[in-house]
This record gives C-alpha cells, sequence and structure tokens, in this order.
C-alpha cells in the first residue's frame, strides 16, 4: 500500500499537524497514512509521499526558508526528489524548496509590505502533477493564503511558462486572472511551480486548510491536491 | 580577521522596502531622494591569515546560503 507520507517538522512548522490530520483522519478512509518527520533526521525513510508544511522555520532567518533547506533531513529530500517521488511544499514548505535548489525562483516580500491573510482563488493549470493531475486544467478553487513574503521571483519565467511549470495562477472568483487578483505582486500571477521533472511541486495557498467543509467557505477544494496524490501513486504502485 | 559582506537586491528586482522608506522620506521634505534600495550587511569573524583564502570561502558561503542569488548580489571585502 503505496499511500504512506511523512510531513517534515522545522523548528517554527506551524501547518505540520494540519498537514498530518489529511492524510492520517480526512483521508483515513482512503488508506492514507502519514508520520511526522524531525528535521534533524538523515532519512526520509520508507514513505511514499513527503509534505514540506507551511510555517515559520528557524524563524525565517536571513530568508524564509533559507536555514531549513539546510537542515539534516534535506539531503534526503533531494534523494527521494531525484528518484521521481512526489514533494508538496506549501507556503513556507515552497519557500524551503526554493531555497533548496528542487524548485526554481525565490519568494521575497509581499509588494505591499503586509502579512496577508485571506481566502484567495487560483486556476490549476500547467502540466499534469501527482498533486493536480485529478483537476481539470483550467479548474479554479478557493484556498487560504497567509504570508508576508509570497511574492514569486523568477529571472526567466517565459522559459517556465514555456515549459508549462506553472500549475497554479491567481485569479478572481470568475477564473479570470487578472492584476487585481493578484494578493502579492508574484510574476505571471503565479501562486505555484512544479519542478522539471513536475513531481516536485511548491504553491503558497494552504490546500491543508480547506480540506474540510466545516473549516469555511472554501470548502474542501483543497482536498483535490492529496486525492490527486493518492490517485497517482496508486497507478504508478510505489514511488521508488 | 573580518569578513564584511554586502547583499544587494538585483537591479529589477522589486524593492517594496526601499520604495516604503523613500516615499516616507518624501513625506520628511528630503526633496532630492530619487531612490531607496535595502540590503542586508554582515560581518563574519574568520579564523586565519590569508585574506585570499578568507574570501573564496565567504565567497562560497554567500552562494551557499548568505545571498540568494536569483534575486541577490553580494560584495565581499576582507579587513
Amino acid at each position: 500500500m503505496a499511500r504512506h507520507f511523512g510531513v517534515i517538522r522545522f523548528p517554527g512548522s506551524n501547518c505540520d499537524d494540519d498537514a498530518l490530520h489529511i492524510v492520517n483522519t480526512v483521508l483515513a478512509d482512503r488508506g492514507a497514512t502519514g508520520e511526522i518527520l524531525w528535521h534533524k533526521e538523515h532519512s526520509v525513510g520508507q514513505v511514499d509521499g513527503l509534505i514540506v508544511p507551511g510555517g515559520f522555520s528557524y524563524g525565517d532567518y536571513l530568508r524564509a526558508g533559507a536555514i531549513a533547506a539546510h537542515a539534516p533531513i534535506m539531503e534526503s529530500v533531494k534523494a527521494f526528489a531525484k528518484a521521481g517521488g512526489p514533494i508538496i511544499g506549501i507556503c513556507n514548505g515552497f519557500q524551503i524548496l526554493c531555497e533548496a535548489g528542487l524548485l526554481e525562483g525565490a519568494l521575497t516580500r509581499n509588494e505591499s509590505l503586509r502579512f496577508i491573510c485571506k481566502d484567495i482563488y487560483c486556476r490549476i493549470e500547467g502540466r499534469p502533477t501527482p498533486f493536480s493531475k485529478d483537476i481539470p486544467a483550467g479548474r479554479h478553487i478557493r484556498m487560504p493564503i497567509a504570508h508576508a513574503e509570497g511574492c514569486y521571483r523568477h529571472p526567466d519565467v517565459e522559459r517556465l511558462e514555456g515549459e508549462s511549470q506553472i500549475i497554479f495562477r491567481y485569479c478572481d472568483a470568475d477564473g479570470n486572472v487578472t492584476s487585481d487578483a493578484n494578493p502579492n505582486g508574484s510574476i505571471n500571477n503565479i501562486a505555484g511551480i512544479c519542478n522539471a521533472s513536475g513531481n516536485v511541486v511548491g504553491l503558497m495557498p494552504h490546500p491543508e486548510r480547506a480540506c474540510e467543509d466545516v473549516l469555511g467557505k472554501g470548502g474542501s477544494a483543497g482536498l483535490g491536491l492529496f486525492e490527486s496524490a493518492l490517485d497517482s501513486l496508486a497507478n504508478s504502485g510505489a514511488a521508488r | 580577521m573580518k569578513a564584511k559582506v554586502y547583499v544587494t537586491l538585483k537591479s529589477g528586482v522589486l524593492d517594496p522596502q526601499g520604495q516604503a522608506v523613500g516615499r516616507t522620506l518624501g513625506k520628511l521634505g528630503y526633496e532630492g531622494v530619487k531612490g531607496v534600495r535595502i540590503g542586508k550587511y554582515v560581518e563574519i569573524e574568520l579564523e586565519g591569515h590569508d585574506p585570499k583564502h578568507a574570501e573564496e570561502e565567504v565567497t562560497k558561503m554567500c552562494n551557499e546560503l548568505i545571498a540568494n542569488t536569483v534575486m541577490e548580489n553580494f560584495r565581499v571585502e576582507i579587513d
């Protein structure tokens, strides 16, 4: 049963238990399980997928994600990525994966300089990834964001566009990608991307906070990302 | 020895902090301010006495950790 997820916990992670709750509880009836992996471990062990959760790892000292990117467990995370294992980085997890070189680009201070905590919409597009392939391209879903450093930058964004590596793009409630719908000044309204192989995904919105109807207007749209990962694991057998 | 590292945003990278400071300087009556860019200054105390080796080491440190070269430039001075 290839449905075991590791959730990496750094000092300062604060969405780790939320992510674990999704796989251990919300998706338990689909056979998903999860465990917390402490950042000082040197191996991710026998997991089929990895979640790098949100928070303020190492207090976001120096730059968001910069210190966590060099944590002991990251060498094993890089090996897992290279072997094709599915990895999703959410918010601070996205920042960590960029700082670790597993995803391209960088996340900088929001254009407004404010910490922004609100629901946004983003459109799913780009190439199929383990975390998006079950969601029809062009669909837009509502998820919360909560970040101060979510302004995505890339020195050659046209190449990313050309390679269909933009997976999530901020849009309005009707699915239109407009500058007004861009909460933080990200280039080309980018909310999330994948790596060149498509198995590593990072996004600033929080799908794990939008997996149960009880959690507000966003409903359970974020669950689609995790369900998609379960389906792709089921179809591919074990990831490794 | 001491290394002084100056980390600055690459030109073209938006600096909302610098813009906010620039606007506030304008409000304070400083009319001649054309632009403000904000960076970081890092001091590193080093063992050894070979400035050339120190500069190489600190340059490595900058590329690996201290600067994010996607959006930042850095300059190293050895004292």
